[in-house]
């Protein structure tokens, strides 16, 4: 049945562009917006989000962090970037997803950022509990500022794809404008999106 | 095709009859046409910002074209890479098939709590009271779409689900539907009430629907866009989740979605990109994915040749927030799921009898197609339709009529001018209740002009005379 609806739909389409012209897949001609400055333009991006950007030493990781009322006051903190004498939430002792809902604080390691719209690339590689990223109260994301592109192109060309899984550009915070298009920051995933891009040792 | 003139069609109901209530009321009017100006002065800004915008529109457009020229090939391909990474891939001929397969797959488990992300398609294909139908409890987590089930009635916009809505009005359904406090309008606060409820609702989910914003056939995963992360809270916590797609949805690269997603929050709501664009290749740690690709009327559509590429469409809304029309009567006045130019030409294609209103709800100005991220021309595909309805004998008699006229008369100088100067002799002499006459549609609520005492044609043949003197 469903193997008949199958060829049904593909022979309909097929039957549809029958005698059209081939069309060719277009190449891009442009290299995409670039920055004089991509490390000041990736946090004034951040920053128009939602967003808060602080530039870091990798060893001032934590007290960069304890800056943040948000991250001094959680109570439980998960953290995906090692060192962290803050994070006390194993992984180990959360069974089912719905077990991250009381999360204070997620910290995670990004894979990128964009200069161009503040996302960061974030990749789930073999952690189930990706729910406690969205039903964390605030988050948390480390990016190395050489790992800053200037826009989206430059981005997937570096970004692996295709493995099995799950990976995000977060954005700023989750916010809404449904009503009335007043922006609120907060609408049901984290409710403060911090990205702290860091300067290894010379 | 044929439609005879005496024919009746029960559900058929008018644009301009749907309008009516809501320009009746004219300061709600101001307001919604504000509302979504705003929105689209947003867009203006963020593709401003881009200096490539004009060569990302044509380069998106561009692998649209080519994609939809290969569709088959390319969803058979996206199909072997979701299968290898663990999906389970489906097809649909049309709605009822759709509703059938969730439907079942839910069944099969014993699932009666479900929660979705916003998806058009499940919107188009009645999903929601198919399941409720069958004893299935449907959470739309989208807080605009929310707002709207909550109130028994279809998204107005499909961007800005609530966007006709006052926020005194979510307070008041807040307060009856939820149990918050009486007379709460405050954004955030009704905002935070939602987040609360909304909560509870994901955690308590056996599975999580989503929509599909594109599909990559190299990867064989797929992307979601939300602000809220609704789609993502609603996919890790359920073991099950299930995917909805047109077939139009998929685009062939992994490098092709750096231009759409460059595309779609700008077009959208003037946002550089969404909170967060999610990208699902396979199904997470001990759960289930299955994709349901749906047809419903779009092989029909692709076959068309002068029509088809209205399935280039990303859906981003940017062409109803910008359209006179639609900011100035509502989406609900379309009376159908996709409003705007958008579903002005695409409803048609359903039932042209029905929705044979639609492609003259609008003022050909082309502002759609200005702002369209995708380039497709859709001022002159309702313009298409206004034709082929006619062809059909599916537009009224009167405004038949007025059309023949009026192409007699333009195609023919002569008549043009009489016509002109006898009007500009007239009109100011014509009694208001003539003008606005309950036989005149356009008059009815409009003042007439002060008539010129030259015209167009004498003004340039003076400026051309005393230009010429002075050279
Ligand atoms: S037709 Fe163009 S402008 Fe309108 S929703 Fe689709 S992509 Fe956006």
């Amino acid at each position: 049945m469903s193997d008949r609806s199958r060829d049904h739909v593909l022979r309909s389409l097929r039957a549809a562009t029958a005698g059209m012209t081939p069309v060719a897949l277009p190449e891009r001609s442009f290299t995409g917006v670039r920055f004089a400055d991509v490390e000041a333009q990736f946090a004034k991006s951040v920053a128009e989000v939602g967003g808060r950007c602080i530039f870091a030493e990798d060893a001032a990781l934590e007290s960069t962090l304890l800056q943040l009322p948000a991250y001094a006051a959680a109570k439980r903190v998960l953290s995906r970037v090692p060192g962290l004498a803050r994070a006390n939430v194993e992984r180990a002792e959360l069974r089912a997803p719905r077990e991250t809902w009381n999360i204070d604080f997620c910290v995670l390691p990004g894979e990128l950022g964009v200069a161009e719209n503040g996302a960061v690339w974030v990749v789930e590689a073999g952690f189930s509990h990706r729910a406690a990223w969205f039903l964390a109260e605030h988050m948390a994301l480390v990016v190395p500022a050489r790992k800053l592109v200037h826009n989206m192109h430059e981005a997937y060309e570096r970004i692996e794809l295709g493995s099995a899984g799950f990976a995000t550009f977060v954005s700023g915070p989750s916010k809404t404008a449904d009503i009335e298009q007043s922006l609120v920051i907060g609408a049901q995933g984290p409710r403060s999106c911090t990205v702290l891009v860091t300067r290894g040792p010379a | 095709m044929e439609h005879p003139e005496h024919v009746k069609h029960p559900e058929h109901v008018e644009h301009p009859d749907r309008a009516a209530a809501f320009v009746a009321n004219g300061e709600r009017l101001q307001w919604h046409d504000k509302s979504l100006w705003f929105v689209r002065e947003k867009r203006d800004r963020a593709s401003g910002v881009i200096p490539e915008w004009e060569e990302l529109r044509a380069l998106a457009a561009g692998i649209k074209a080519h994609t939809l020229s290969r569709l088959a090939d390319y969803l058979e391909a996206f199909e072997a890479k979701a299968t290898a990474l663990g999906a389970h891939v489906h097809f649909a001929r049309d709605a009822e098939e759709h509703n059938r397969i969730v439907h079942e797959l839910l069944a099969r488990r014993g699932i009666t709590r479900v929660v979705k992300s916003k998806s058009m398609l499940t919107e188009q294909c009645g999903l929601n009271h198919h399941l409720e139908a069958h004893g299935i409890e449907v959470i739309d987590t989208d807080l605009g779409e929310r707002i709207v089930q909550l109130r028994h009635e279809p998204p107005s916009h499909i961007v800005m689900p609530a966007i006709h809505l006052k926020k005194e009005e979510i307070g008041d359904l807040f307060h009856d539907a939820l149990g918050g406090a009486q007379g709460i309008s405050d954004p955030k606060a009704l905002t935070e009430m939602a987040r609360g409820h909304l909560r509870d609702k994901l955690l308590g989910a056996q599975a999580g629907i989503t929509g599909v914003n594109f599909a990559v056939a190299e990867t064989g995963g797929f992307v979601v866009c939300t602000n809220e992360g609704n789609a993502d809270l609603g996919t890790a916590l359920p073991r099950l989740h299930i995917a909805c797609m047109g077939v139009e949805k998929i685009i062939p690269r992994a490098k092709d979605l750096g231009v759409f997603l460059r595309l779609l929050a700008r077009s959208a709501t003037g946002q550089p990109v969404t909170a967060y664009s999610s990208h699902f290749h396979g199904p997470r740690q001990g759960g289930e994915l299955h994709i349901v690709i749906v047809d419903h009327g779009r092989s029909t559509i692709l076959g068309r040749e002068h029509y088809r590429r209205t399935l280039q469409c990303i859906r981003c809304g940017a062409c109803m927030n910008t359209c006179p029309v639609y900011r100035r009567s509502g989406g609900h006045s379309y009376g159908v799921t996709v409003p705007g130019p958008l579903g002005a030409v695409l409803a048609p294609h359903v039932d042209p009898a029905k929705h044979r209103s639609l492609p003259f709800a609008s003022t050909l100005c082309g502002s759609c197609t200005d702002v369209c991220p995708v380039k497709i021309d859709l001022h002159e595909q309702l313009l298409l339709w206004r034709g082929d309805l006619g062809r059909q004998k599916l537009v009224p008699l009167k405004k038949r009529m007025a059309s023949r006229v009026a192409g007699w008369i333009l195609v023919r100088t002569w008549a043009y001018l009489l016509l002109g100067s006898i009007a500009r002799w007239f009109i100011p002499k014509l009694p208001k209740a003539l003008a606005q006459h309950r036989w005149n549609d356009w008059g009815r609520q409009r003042e007439l002009p002060p008539a010129p005492k030259e015209t167009f044609r004498e003004l340039y043949a003076k400026r051309r005379r005393t230009s010429g003197k002075a050279k």
